[in-house]
């Protein structure tokens, strides 16, 4: 079969010369215009006059629209409606779009978008934890609180309570393609090629901005260079802003971020201030944890409440926690908003009850790693040989409980971590590392092993649907397109792999071509690691539907049973005869079969009561476990990853090569994340790190010995092939670089690290 | 102004009406859109480019290499890696195998700056690729790939040569004139530093440009008015480094990856200084006579400079003057050069080689020191004789440790010495707060930098797993 196999990237040979096209690669019609933003310099404030004289008269410039200059305003937001295009009066950040130019180049427009005189009254930017606290200015009407058990009674009764609060900085996606789109006008519809995640959402709000319906609105999407949760929905106000232009100019419209105003206009993801209160025996046993969570979510809502929740779903990590309280505030700021990243609040959570591992190995005085162990989940029941064990059925009592209420019926991390710990040596490097600590003056190395259990499935229970549409020619070649968007994970490569193991043919025979909305309707967004899931079952059910017809043609001429048509190595055998499958394709054309199908597919099983926070949001869990080993200079605060352990569960997996470097590569980003990736905003809101020359990404030297293995179980939940999404669980294996940099600074007193561990984090909590 | 060049093997003659056009906007332009914009500012090497002139094929940024830079050279691009019948080159091949694309829009820079490598039989893969990024892999099949091919031959087809005889370059260039605003009239390319110095006499008020590797991004980034514009690249003259008996003689217009390898024998910290500064892509077009001229208080060159004693020879037309390095850096972005004199050459006195560097920045490769310490440190009969302790980033301008060297000198290089050196930190330096570090900070690391010269403890980056 094709699935399981490590093919190489669909779009490889393209990508290595240079001709995979990206959405600003796409060649323009002649006329094209380019459209920039006139951006707000302060954070806060409100628009008392706009004077554009200066940019209309600029050199190119064919057009400038400010807000008076729209009979509606378009808004661009995913959730709330709170998001207008252009700046209407009050001013939310620096870097909010003030104005649109249009010009005939996209220098022009860009040099033109300077020139601007804005007069606004400027007010006191709302930043931090503590202005927002006192402004009162938070979304979600207040904090959401959740709680599971008498947390009080345990805090109360527990033999010690230990207490802290960690920083989380937010993160930029520094996607490699920064964000573009252009919109081509027709005759009375509008074709938009993105660069977007979300190819529905795009053609739901650019349908919106224009006033019309959705069918007149196509939006299509070949490759992304990047997403990350960046394209969710921070490519909707480009989109909308060409679209309009070309509205009202009649001509074809395209636009791009410069890196600076990408950096400076876009969300990223979001800060966190986590404080906990954890109960526990003299082992280190939690008896109970109190969670506060402050994310700061920027000035609008975007995806900020679905976040959110998530860090909340994620603050039990791999940990059977007897009770628990999470009170989670969501919290408006004068900075960009804060969207979608990766991991979407998983990761922040996540590394809340890390912290709370760490912290309290400490005042035990253990390895964290005997503390992780001990407060691990119960493990589930082997596997029986022939197949997955049956999932346990809730009413079974004894299967642990999230605090949420979701049985964790499929946890493996007791094994993973035996595995784990076995291959990378942890025991003796652990001494190897307290006999180096002990032998060096400046120098000290630390060492972690640290867990991911990581929940697969949209939180919005509806968006966890797919279609697909398959099309079969008579020549025996296949196209398909289906919801899914290629950002580089390597989708459609897996799906085209799913459909060529269903026809049991080639692979070279199928060819997925852009994600269109006029193909495949109502998508959902590429992201919480869903894509393969979801399309891939999508696809695999048209397939099955086209095949079945097609074997329904052999069976007559040969007086089968339809379903005793094999289908393998590209050949179709029937009643003793063989076929070629492109000769079957050809039968099934000329016996008058349709050769088309869609394909559905909707996650089963889940239920969610959000107000509640209670219920199965998710359909499985991913499990991963990473070790790391630092080295850190006590005078400078320098440090280096030096070596990093994987193992990661990915089910059976679609496509090793793919999972391996969706979890070396998020490994990467999540080292980054907590290490040198440091946004700075200035006292008046304004982001001082808006490009890579002050944003730094891990480059090649920053990544340490990096092992990674693949579990290679399958799934138990009946997911396409038994594999396992792999987008976003690996980029927490990054906290394990983290805890282990908190470990090498362990002294009497605990580091209370924060993150992102910059050297001067790292020198201010060694001097602790 | 028309300029003449080959592009994948093309021959090419092109009338440039802007001649800060950048190579990336006009190949993208022509349709050759391999080469992406990731960043405009040399950063992340998605548009890196192979140029070839008659010393060396090197990667460069096309977003920062404006198209008269070209004249004369020779071009390729990622659509020209593979062999004109299809054939892909072995690092094409090789990113294939290993799975070393994802997303593919960086993919491109990284092709070509591997290629380039591979041509030139480099094998530090790391720092070749240093100036690449790369969002989605974490890097470790793109280096696999570097490795497999790096017995793999060169395939014919890239072997670039220059114009085998340079077209005249058909702008304006007369020597002593008065030129016109970028745009009213052809930039000047002189041909000789006497020229440049004319030139630059004539139009103080000018922007001369090296390696564009700063005024590039007053382009894209800031689109600032040069004023009249000159190419200084063509003053032969003013590149190369000499060694003499007493001092090594670096020209103003000398790249910085040519540099690091004339200091590696001479003073080793400084060429793994070098080995830091920037990427491969900058060094290749940056030079030491731009980057002591432009006089950041956080460009990485001047503290070793000034450590080794450099002085700096500056021109005013006919005027030669000379004055230690140290001395040309009065107040933040105020130097004692006078409008319209320009660098021609830095001179490092032949010495004992005692200098000691380390750089402090959030990430090790390609990024902008939060503190550079240089120091050079003669011990004689036992005690440190006339030390010289400089610092960047700690002050307006790369700046001497007066109080620190005078604690230092006649005393033993000890702990003891260093930590009476490191109390006076504080006379000498009051740094600021910035995105890179706090003012906090900035002291306490640079007072660690000091105690650091007395451990024979190793840098984290040469600690093993």
């Amino acid at each position: 079969m094709t699935v399981a196999k490590p093919l190489p990237h669909e779009s490889a040979e393209l990508h290595v010369t240079g001709q995979a096209r990206y959405a600003d690669d796409v060649p323009a019609p002649a006329g094209t215009l380019h459209l920039a933003f006139g951006l707000a310099e302060v954070a806060a404030g409100t628009l008392d006059a706009l004077d554009v004289e200066a940019v209309r008269a600029a050199p190119g410039v064919v057009a400038v629209l400010t807000a008076a200059d729209l009979d509606s305003m378009p808004d661009c937001s995913p959730s709330n409606h709170d998001e207008p295009l252009l700046c209407t009066g009050t001013i939310h950040y620096a870097g909010q779009p003030l104005y649109l130019v249009v010009a005939d180049s996209h220098l022009a427009a860009r040099r033109a978008a300077r020139l601007h005189r804005a007069e606004v009254t400027e007010t006191a930017p709302i930043l931090t934890v503590e202005d927002a606290l006192a402004a009162e200015a938070w979304f979600d009407g207040g904090p959401r609180i959740w709680s599971d058990g008498d947390v009080e009674a345990a805090l109360r009764d527990a033999p010690h309570v230990t207490t802290g609060e960690i920083e989380i900085g937010g993160q930029e996606h520094f996607y490699l393609e920064g964000q573009a789109a252009l919109a081509l006008p027709g005759e009375d519809d509008m074709h938009v090629v993105t660069s977007t995640q979300h190819p529905t959402e795009i053609q739901h709000k650019v349908a919106d901005a224009l006033g019309v319906p959705m069918h007149a609105v196509r939006a299509e999407v070949r490759r992304m260079g990047g997403g990350f949760g960046g394209k969710e929905s921070q490519g909707n106000a480009l989109a909308i802003a060409c679209a309009v232009a070309a509205r009202r100019t009649g001509r074809p419209c395209r636009m791009r971020y410069d890196r600076d105003d990408d950096m400076v206009v876009t969300g990223k993801r979001h800060a966190f201030r986590v404080a906990y209160e954890a109960g526990h025996d003299g082992e280190g046993r939690l008896t109970g944890v109190r969670f506060r969570h402050w994310a700061l979510c920027g000035w609008s809502q975007d995806l900020s409440l679905p976040v959110a929740d998530r860090a909340m779903l994620h603050a039990d990590n791999a940990y059977d926690v007897p009770a628990m309280e999470i009170a989670s505030w969501r919290l408006r700021t004068n900075v960009q908003s804060a969207t979608a990243f990766r991991g979407f609040g998983g990761p922040q959570g996540m590394l809340g009850i890390e912290r709370v591992m760490d912290h309290v190995a400490h005042a035990v005085g253990r390895d964290p790693l005997e503390v992780r162990r001990l407060n691990y989940y119960a493990e589930a029941p082997a596997e029986e040989a022939g197949g997955p064990a049956p999932r346990t059925p809730r009413s079974i009592s004894g299967t642990s409980t999230t605090h949420y209420g979701q049985p964790v019926d499929d946890f493996c991390l007791g094994a993973m971590t035996d595995r784990l710990a076995d291959r990378c040596d942890y025991a003796a490097r652990r001494a190897a590392v307290a006999a180096w600590n002990a032998a060096h003056d400046v120098l000290r190395k630390g060492i972690a092993l640290t867990p991911v259990k990581f929940g697969i499935s949209f939180t919005l229970t509806h968006l966890n649907q797919a279609g697909a549409l398959v099309h079969v020619y008579a020549d025996g070649s296949i196209h398909l397109n289906h919801g899914g968007t290629e950002m580089g994970q390597g989708l459609h490569s897996k799906v085209a792999q799913v459909a060529a193991s269903r026809f049991g043919c080639d692979p070279g025979r199928v060819r997925i071509t852009a994600t269109d909305t006029f193909k495949v309707p109502n998508t959902s967004a590429t992201a919480a690691s869903s894509g393969a899931d979801l399309n891939g079952m999508a696809v695999a059910r048209a397939c099955d539907t086209i095949r079945d017809r097609m074997a329904e043609v052999l069976a007559a001429d040969h007086q089968a049973d339809a379903a005793s048509v094999e289908w393998a190595g590209d050949r179709v055998r029937v009643g003793g005869a063989e076929y070629g499958f492109e000769e079957v394709a050809a039968k099934a054309y000329a016996a008058r079969v349709s050769l088309s199908s869609t394909g559905f597919y909707a996650t089963p099983e889940i239920s969610w009561d959000r107000e509640a926070g209670r219920g199965r949001p998710f359909y499985y869990f991913a499990y991963g476990a990473s070790c790391s080993e630092v080295v850190v200079d006590t005078l400078t605060g320098e440090n280096r990853v030096l070596r990093t352990d994987i193992l990661h569960d990915a089910g059976s997996s679609l496509n090793p090569a793919l999972d391996v470097g969706q979890i070396e590569g998020g490994f990467v980003q999540g080292m980054g994340w907590l290490t040198m990736e440091e946004l700075v905003w200035d006292d008046a809101g304004r982001l001082r790190t808006h490009a890579p020359s002050t944003y730094k990404i891990p480059c090649a030297s920053d990544v340490p010995d990096l092992r990674v293995h693949l579990w290679d179980a399958p799934n138990r939940a009946g997911t396409i092939y038994r594999s396992k999404a792999v987008g976003e669980p690996p980029f927490m294996h990054g906290i394990s670089a983290f805890m282990a940099l908190s470990d090498a600074l362990r002294g009497d007193r605990y580091p209370m690290l924060d993150a992102p561990a910059t050297p001067e984090r790292l020198l201010r909590a060694a001097r602790r | 102004m028309q300029i003449t060049f080959r592009l994948n093997g093309e021959t090419v003659t092109e009338t440039v009406d802007d001649p800060t056009t950048t190579a990336l906007d006009w190949l993208r332009a022509r349709g050759l859109t391999g080469t992406k914009e990731g960043c405009n500012e040399g950063d992340c090497g998605a548009c890196s480019v192979i140029v070839t002139d008659d010393c060396s094929a090197r990667a460069l940024n096309a977003c920062i290499l404006f198209l008269p830079q070209l004249h004369g050279k020779a071009v390729r691009t990622v659509e020209g890696i593979a062999a004109p019948d299809g054939t892909l080159h072995p690092v094409q091949r090789a990113m294939i195998d290993r799975h070393g694309s994802q997303c593919g829009f960086c993919t491109p820079g990284f092709v070509t700056t591997m290629a380039a490598a591979h041509l030139n039989g480099a094998t530090d893969h790391a720092d070749q690729v240093a100036g690449n990024l790369c969002r989605c892999t974490g890097y470790a099949p793109i280096l696999a790939a570097c490795a497999d091919v790096a017995d793999a031959p060169v395939p014919d087809h890239m072997r670039d040569a220059p114009l085998s005889e340079t077209p005249p370059f058909l702008g304006r260039n007369i020597p002593g004139e008065a030129a016109q605003p970028t745009g009213a009239e052809p930039p000047a390319m002189p041909g000789s530093e006497d020229d440049l110095a004319a030139w630059a006499q004539a139009n103080p008020d000018g922007t001369i440009v090296a390696g564009a590797t700063e005024v590039g991004l007053w382009v894209t980034k800031q689109f600032r008015d040069l004023g009249p514009l000159c190419f200084a690249a063509g003053a032969e003259d003013m590149r190369g480094v000499a060694v003499t008996d007493d001092a090594i003689r670096i020209g103003a217009l000398t790249d910085m990856e040519t540099l690091r390898h004339a200091m590696a024998p001479h003073h080793p910290a400084f060429a793994e200084l070098l080995r830091r500064f920037a990427s491969v892509q900058i060094r290749n077009a940056a030079t030491i006579g731009g980057n002591v001229a432009e006089g950041s208080p956080i460009g990485d060159s001047m503290p070793a400079l000034i450590a080794l004693g450099a002085t700096v020879h500056l021109r005013l037309g006919d005027r030669r003057r000379e004055m230690p390095l140290e001395d040309l850096y009065l107040d933040y972005r105020v130097q004692a050069r006078e409008p319209g004199e320009i660098v021609t050459r830095i001179d490092i006195p032949r010495q004992r080689d005692t200098l000691r560097c380390h750089k402090l920045s959030k990430r090790f490769d390609q990024d902008i020191s939060a503190v550079c310490l240089a120091a050079t440190l003669p011990v004689a009969d036992g005690v440190l004789a006339s030390p010289r302790v400089a610092f960047g980033g700690m002050a307006a301008i790369p700046k001497r440790a007066a109080a620190v060297e005078a604690a230092l000198d006649g005393r033993p290089l000890d702990r003891t010495t260093l930590e009476a050196a490191v109390a006076k930190l504080a006379d000498d330096f009051t740094p600021l707060s910035d995105m890179r570090a706090s003012a906090d900070y900035r002291l306490d690391a640079a007072r660690g930098m000091l105690l650091r010269l007395a451990s024979d403890e190793p840098s984290v980056l040469e600690v093993a797993p």
